[in-house]
């Protein structure tokens, strides 16, 4: 049975990729997804407010209390003018390193925060051996005076430029939160984007009530969150021309087989594997392998987008239809 | 003339940047002001730096500089080219193997940057008490005088060494050359290779230790050889005078600079000369200059090499035409018929003349003086004096010159108006803060204008006694000649005000010349500052004539980015207003200093810098001047009319920097000062202060116990004093039982307070309605400074609240005690101030201190004025500061003293029973005094046992008199830092707590030296990088509570105050009430660990939960009941170890500079803690299983 899938112009053995996690942040790690059977590797953000905020925070403690008393004029040796990798030395390095580690691609991802630095790093990643680079638009609008045009535009500005800026593929990864979810991909198909990964999941503080305090909080996803991805995969499938990553809440074989029918190129996931290490891939993909074998599929192209919104008996059960049934069946 | 690099250096790195070239092994120990040389050989080390011959030298850190010379000399005797670099104290401590080294004829050069050794008072500043200590050890001395002379005999110390064998100690005065940035021609290795011949080298080698062919030295020597065998090595001592001229004389023709054991400069026929060494030459050089143009037939002989002394090159190089000398010594020698080097050239005249060999008609007239003691500024109006009091007929001898004695009259006097700097030189004065940029941003300039131009330049900075909101002078020069003047700027051209509050705190105008330019970094604008500046400075303005321009540099700054750093702006704006350079050549030159400062630490950063150069122009404006000063702004007092005379007298023309102006008669004889001094010195040094909301508050007393600098003060006092309370105090009713019908106040301390905000950070209790606001918030603090300034001061007068109320076992009960230690020098945002300070309150007014010298000697004991202070009844605690090395022998002694006087005056009341009633000698000598209210019955009974003894008229009575006191307890404390506690004085502090005598022993673990910089000590973790592991330290932190606790019966605590506060007072309690040695590990975060200061006790929480620092107390008497003696009072790590790691510089700058040593010392360091916690946990397991079954591990 023919497994591939072509994501960007990827030829991947089999559509399951690792997203961007701890775990692909040390090369065992890669390692163990690699053996585990992941078919590319999606490597940790790289955050060039991470960077920026690392160089002022270096400066600052180097600098504070110098200069001031006779007999601590610094508090600290300073290497020698070169010696400091404050900028994306490390990830380069880390790119570099994964793909003489491994013999799957390499996706880069870039969390920026200036035009400068968005296509500067792109570039970096780029000659860094990176296969392609995900763009990972992690922006919650909180803005009141910003109109979602300029957020929308905002996307479409920094996906062109890394597009001029390199000659790898390039994907986009984003939440769903656009009033117009098709149109938007549609702008970022015509931007130039070859990849839609869906959807980034936004960190949500909580609150800690002992402490009265909001705190950051990672929640790991559960498999109902793939009806997210799963329906607007769906709706996009075909209709443009961009390759589609689903990611979220793929936790089994049947999650990953149900994306994949309804359209996506690849499935991403991070935490499953956060949960139950790099086997649980190996789980899944053994798990579509016996499924579509006992129903009889020949290939993973063949199952792909079958039961997209394009392909399948009742489109509008992708849209608002579904809601109202829905509720109907409540009432 | 040669491709040499010009280079823009201070004395520590030209000395520094040759030995690290010449030297295999080099052997470090910090001490002020040789810590960067050092600092400087570690760092290169560990950058790979290969030295002449090709190998990266081994630096070693020692425990001491004992230690290093110990290294040192072990080094040597196996045939290492080998080197140190030391000062003061610390050349004291390598003086009995410097005697070995020399006696052993072996070639070594140590470097000293001369400093004051500390007599009545330490001084960390320069002058030559330090290697005139060490005439007697056989070492070759070589004396420079500026930082080129100091790279240069560096190099000739070493060629003569290796061809004499004798030793050589190359100094240079500490801070005045140390310190000084010059610009300078750079030797080159080929330089230093064309100096040394390398057979001496190879005969050094070949006279190592070896068992290939062994010999043996330090043998034992009997009355029958060991005089003849000293005299042995006279001949190398008679031939060395010449070998070093001769290494002169090569060096000269290599690098065209001559020098001569003994440089004469000025008139050939001059009739008065000055013979001197060091910096102190130069100024005076420069003033012979001037004085010779101006017809006076004056010279100036320059000592250059010292030891061997050679009288007959000395008589060789006066002028026959002389007829009188000053010999001019930076040292005293009391009880001494002169200084060493005044009695050195009578010596050497005196032999000539009676040899029939003096070159001179007449035996000149010889006279001796002492000048810049602890870098007491020395000018060419003080030369002047030298020469004119050398004109007089009887020229005064044994003269003091810079000072006004008015006790013994030594002194001469002089016109601090002769000026002799030369006009086409630029001298600039900058009044900045230490946080503000000031000193890096001139440290620049001169870089700048040394590299891009053929100007030279020097830079002189003048640091503050006190680490929080402390000022800095800079003192620049730019002229077209080598600069000559060792003194401070005395009449500058221009003037920086980067702080407007200078302007009504120092005389920032009084050293302005003429037509000077003011640079003012003012909110005001062009058009409001004039009205805003007091009356003095408008009126210096108008008689000066001065230019004045302004910029508003924080709003500039703030809008680039760079939040309160405005060195940038400051130093563009200089560039700007004094056109030393081109405006747009100073421009581009800025942003290439810029990129290359800054350049390795992200784009970034040198874009805001960028931004703000090109943002600055057009916001600076120069203001115009009216015909007649308008303002009625008086410049205030430095302290209180209010305070006692002394302060008023002394320490206030102190903190008015007035200080030079003192005679002799005002200061103290001894060096003993009054204590109770802070509370006067109002420094309104922070921007923002805490807010109390006494709704909020749920009167805890973390606030005030985490408050480092005592600023925050709890009371609580009958409701009806608060009849006379100003409008805006606040109050609540007291919560708890022991407080009941009281009332509460939490106050702060507006003008004391440092603006940490350490109080907000620990404060608990959240406002219901607004969860960003606690129960103190920090508000601005200019609008609150006069309410709060008379709130505070009502606060103080209300009645201290009886202690025997209080549960004082408790943080909120420890913090109705009155601190008896407030408002010290030290960092905002303090570590270790706020145990010093939980002990002050808890024991103060009964304990003797014995501070080692570090952080908290400084913070306790720099003038002008001391933040140790008194109670209500002028009881509090007595505080000295002895050595670094030996503070716990010194505590033992006070101990000591206690114990013998005690007893000694028992002894008497015992004799004297039958005058003084049986009863009251009976309870006198069986007095409880475990608790403080048995002490203070004590108290009593001694106060009437006194006035009783003065009606008897017996010896024993009055020797009782002499001795009563000794019947009260007192609480020994010896405090110091880890450095002192884990190194220096490590074995001193083992003997002390081996003596099972009653002292507690306070070590204040910063984890690094953090008084000279953060060098690494024994206590730094593992992965951290500090000074002297510049590549992260390799191996982990000394586990001295481990140590100390195998003794079984010292009471052993550990403390992080962030992480259990009441953890912390109960071991303090436990501590002293143990009749024994205690021992109390205080984790105190410090600026040196590079952290956000205001996160400090959070900090020391991961530190705990993290397993690197566990909390425990061991205490000797719980076996006594039966129960185990060690009580874990932390858990298991629950945070990762990196998580505490990386909010601190000194782990996290690692992972930027050697990423994978990093990742690989982290590893390490989580272990560490892990195995850390384990131990303890198993030690406290098998401890409670001995408890349990009666055994007991120790007799």
């Amino acid at each position: 049975m023919n497994f591939e899938t072509n994501y960007m112009g990827m030829t991947l053995k089999n559509p399951l990729v690792p997203s961007a996690s701890p775990m692909t942040s040390d090369l065992d790690g890669i390692r163990r997804l690699e053996d585990a059977g992941a078919a590319a590797i999606v490597l940790p953000s790289l955050f060039e407010e991470q960077i920026r905020h690392d160089a002022a925070e270096l400066v600052h403690h180097l600098e504070q209390g110098t200069n001031s008393y006779g007999e601590a004029i610094t508090y600290f040796p300073e290497p020698a003018s070169d010696e400091f990798a404050i900028g994306p030395e490390a990830y380069l390095k880390h790119v570099d390193e994964a793909k003489r580690t491994t013999g799957v691609p390499i996706i880069a991802s870039l969390n920026g925060s200036t035009m400068g630095g968005w296509t500067d790093y792109a570039r970096n990643m780029e000659q860094a051996g990176a296969d392609a680079i995900e763009l990972n638009i992690y922006h919650v609008a909180a803005d009141i005076d910003v109109p979602g045009e300029d957020v929308e535009k905002r996307y479409i500005e920094i996906l062109s430029a890394v597009r001029s800026a390199v000659n790898i593929p390039v994907a986009v990864k984003l939440g769903p939160y656009f009033s117009s979810m098709a149109n938007m991909a549609k702008k970022l198909d015509e931007a130039g984007a070859d990849a839609l990964v869906l959807f980034n999941r936004f960190y949500q503080p909580d609150i800690d009530l002992e402490l009265i305090e909001v705190v950051p909080n990672v929640v790991l996803s559960n498999s109902h969150e793939l009806r997210l991805p799963l329906r607007w995969i769906a709706i996009l499938y075909g209709r443009i021309e961009t390759s589609l990553a689903a990611t979220t809440g793929v936790h089994s074989a049947q999650d990953a087989i149900k994306l994949t029918m309804a359209g996506a190129d690849v499935i991403q996931m991070a935490s499953t594997l956060l949960r139950r290490g790099s086997h649980a891939l190996t789980d899944i993909l053994d798990g579509m392998k016996q499924w579509m074998e006992e129903n009889e599929y020949e290939s993973l192209q063949q199952m792909k987008g079958s039961l997209s919104q394009k392909s399948c008996p009742d489109p509008t059960a992708f849209e608002r239809a579904n809601y109202m049934r829905a509720l109907q069946r409540y009432m | 003339m040669n491709d040499r690099p010009t280079v823009m250096i201070d004395g520590n790195e030209a000395a520094a940047h040759v030995a690290y070239h010449i030297n295999d092994v080099i052997a470090i120990y910090p001490i002020t002001p040789s810590s960067p040389m050092g600092e400087w050989a570690d760092q290169w080390a560990s950058e790979g730096r290969r030295n002449l011959w090709g190998s990266v030298p081994s630096v070693a850190e020692m425990q001491s500089e004992g230690g290093a010379a110990g290294a040192v000399h072990g080094a040597l005797q196996t045939g290492s080219m080998t080197t140190t670099f030391t000062a003061s104290q610390g050349l004291l401590l390598m003086i009995p193997n410097m005697f070995k080294i020399a006696g052993e004829l072996t070639p070594c050069v140590f470097h000293v940057a001369a400093r004051t050794v500390a007599t009545h008072a330490l001084s960390i500043f320069g002058d030559h008490s330090d290697v005139m200590a060490c005439r007697m050890t056989g070492w070759g001395m070589l004396a420079a005088g500026s930082v080129q002379e100091t790279m240069d005999l560096a190099l000739i110390s070493y060629a003569a060494s290796l061809e004499s064998r004798i030793p050589f100690l190359h100094f240079f005065d500490g801070f005045r050359t140390s310190h000084e940035v010059m610009k300078c021609e750079s030797l080159t290795p080929d330089d230093m290779r064309s100096m040394l011949d390398e057979r001496h080298i190879a005969a050094h080698r070949a006279r190592a230790l070896s068992p290939e062919r062994p010999a043996i030295r330090g043998t034992a020597q009997n009355p029958d050889v060991f005089f003849q065998a000293r005299e042995a090595c006279n001949p190398h001592y008679m031939r060395c005078p010449a070998i070093v001229q001769l290494a002169m004389d090569r060096f000269a023709k290599l690098t065209g600079r001559s020098y001569h054991l003994f440089d004469y400069f000025g008139a050939p026929d001059a009739d008065r000369v000055v013979i001197m060494m060091g910096s102190g030459a130069e100024a005076a050089h420069e003033a012979i200059n001037q004085l010779i143009t101006a017809g006076e037939k004056v010279g100036l002989l320059k000592v250059r090499l010292y030891r061997p002394f050679s009288p007959d090159h000395l008589l060789a190089a006066l002028p026959a035409s002389v007829k009188s000398i000053a010999v001019l010594d930076r040292t005293k020698e009391p009880g001494a018929d002169g200084e060493p080097l005044y009695k050195d050239v009578q010596a050497a005249m005196i032999e000539a003349w009676s040899e029939g060999r003096l070159p001179f008609a007449t035996p000149p007239r010889i006279v001796g003086g002492r000048y810049g003691l602890s870098s007491k500024e020395f000018t060419p109006a003080m030369v002047k004096a030298v020469y004119d009091n050398l004109k007089s007929d009887r020229p005064k001898n044994h003269f003091t010159i810079g000072i006004r004695d008015d006790i013994s009259h030594t002194s001469l006097e002089f016109d601090e108006s002769f000026d002799t700097e030369p006009n086409d030189v630029v001298r600039a004065i900058f009044f900045g803060l230490g946080s503000d940029g000031t000193v890096g941003a001139n440290k620049n300039s001169i870089k700048i204008i040394g590299d891009e131009t053929p100007n030279y330049a020097q830079g002189y900075f003048v640091y503050d006694s006190k680490k929080a909101g402390s000022v800095t002078v800079s003192h620049l020069r730019f002229g077209p000649r080598p600069i000559r003047s060792t003194y401070q700027v005395g009449s500058a051209n221009f003037i920086g005000c980067h702080q407007w509050t200078f302007l009504e705190k120092v005389d920032v105008l009084g050293r302005a010349v003429k037509n000077a330019t003011l640079l003012i970094n003012s909110p005001y604008g062009k058009d409001d500052t004039w009205n805003h500046l007091p009356r003095k400075v408008q009126e210096q303005i108008i008689a000066k004539k001065i230019k004045v321009f302004v910029i508003d540099a924080y709003e500039v700054a703030k809008a680039a980015g760079m939040g309160s750093r405005i060195n940038t702006v400051m130093q563009t704006c200089f560039f700007a207003v004094s056109g030393v350079l081109p405006k747009d050549e100073a421009i581009a030159a800025i942003k290439n200093a810029i990129k290359k400062t800054y350049g390795a630490k992200g784009d970034e950063v040198v874009k805001k810098n960028w931004e703000a150069v090109d943002t600055t122009l057009a916001n600076l404006f120069e203001v115009a001047i009216p015909d007649a000063p308008s303002s009625d702004i008086r410049i205030p007092l430095p302290v209180s009319g209010e305070s006692p005379e002394f302060v008023q007298t002394v320490l206030g023309e102190m903190i008015a920097g007035r200080g030079d102006y003192l005679p002799v008669s005002a200061l103290p004889i001894d060096g003993t000062f009054p204590t109770n001094t802070a509370q006067w010195e109002k420094r309104n040094i922070a921007h923002e202060i805490p807010v109390w909301d006494p709704k909020t508050c749920i009167q805890c007393g973390k606030c005030a116990i985490v408050c480092p600098h005592a600023t925050i003060r709890i009371k609580a006092y009958e409701p009806s004093s608060l009849s006379s309370a100003p409008t805006t105090f606040k109050s609540t009713e007291a919560r708890g039982k022991e407080f009941e019908g009281l009332n509460l106040t939490i106050q702060v301390a507006p003008e004391d307070c440092t603006g940490c905000g350490i109080c907000v950070e620990i404060c608990p209790a959240k406002n219901k309605s607004e969860a960003r606001l606690k129960a103190i918030n920090m508000a601005p603090q200019p609008p609150l400074r006069e309410g709060e300034s008379e709130n505070y001061k009502f606060f103080l007068d209300l009645p201290e609240i009886d202690r025997d109320r209080l549960k004082i076992n408790s943080v909120k009960g420890s913090q109705f005690l009155q601190p008896l230690f407030e408002y010290s020098g030290a960092c905002s945002g303090c570590g270790e101030t706020p145990y010093v300070k939980l002990m002050s309150q808890l024991f103060g007014d009964r304990s003797l201190i014995a501070n080692a010298t570090g952080c908290s000697s400084i913070y306790g004991g720099n003038l002008p004025t001391t933040p140790w202070a008194t109670n209500a009844e002028g009881r509090g605690p007595a505080w000295c500061n002895s050595l670094f090395e030996d503070n716990a022998e010194f505590g033992l002694g006070f101990r000591l003293t206690a114990d013998k006087l005690g007893e000694y005056a028992r002894e008497l009341v015992g004799r004297l029973a039958e005058r003084i009633g049986r009863d009251v000698a009976e309870a006198i000598i069986h007095a409880d005094q475990s608790a403080e209210s048995g002490i203070r019955a004590q108290r009593a009974r001694v106060a009437d046992l006194v006035a009783r003894l003065a009606t008897i008229n017996e010896p024993d009575a009055q020797r009782l008199i002499s001795v009563a006191e000794a019947l009260v307890k007192k609480s020994i404390w010896i405090l110091g830092g880890d450095g002192w506690a884990y190194d220096i004085g490590y074995g001193g502090l083992d003997h002390v707590l081996a003596s099972g005598r009653n002292v507690n022993v306070l070590v204040l673990d910063t984890e690094v030296y953090s008084n000279t910089g953060g060098q690494c000590s024994k206590s730094t973790p593992r992965a951290a990088v500090a000074k002297f592991a510049a590549g992260g330290k390799s191996l982990g932190k000394k586990d001295l509570a481990m140590i100390a606790m195998t003794y079984g019966h010292v009471y052993v605590a550990t403390v992080a105050m962030g992480a259990n506060d009441n953890q912390t007072v109960k071991a303090f309690l436990e501590a002293e009430a143990y009749d024994g040695p205690s021992l109390i590990i205080a984790y105190s975060h410090c600026i040196a660990h590079g952290i956000n200061m205001r996160d400090g006790m959070d900090i020391q929480n991961q530190a705990v939960d993290s397993g690197h620092f566990p909390l425990f107390r061991y205490n000797p008497m719980l076996r006594t009941e039966g129960k185990s003696p060690l009580v874990l009072d932390s858990k298991p790590p629950r945070v990762s170890f990196a998580d505490f790691a990386y909010r601190q510089n000194r782990f996290k700058m690692l992972t930027k500079s050697k990423p994978d040593d990093a990742k690989r010392l982290l590893n390490l360091a989580s272990q560490d803690a892990k195995h850390r916690w384990e131990r303890y946990k198993s030690l406290a397991d098998a401890e409670a299983a001995m408890a349990a079954t009666g055994g007991n591990g120790h007799s």
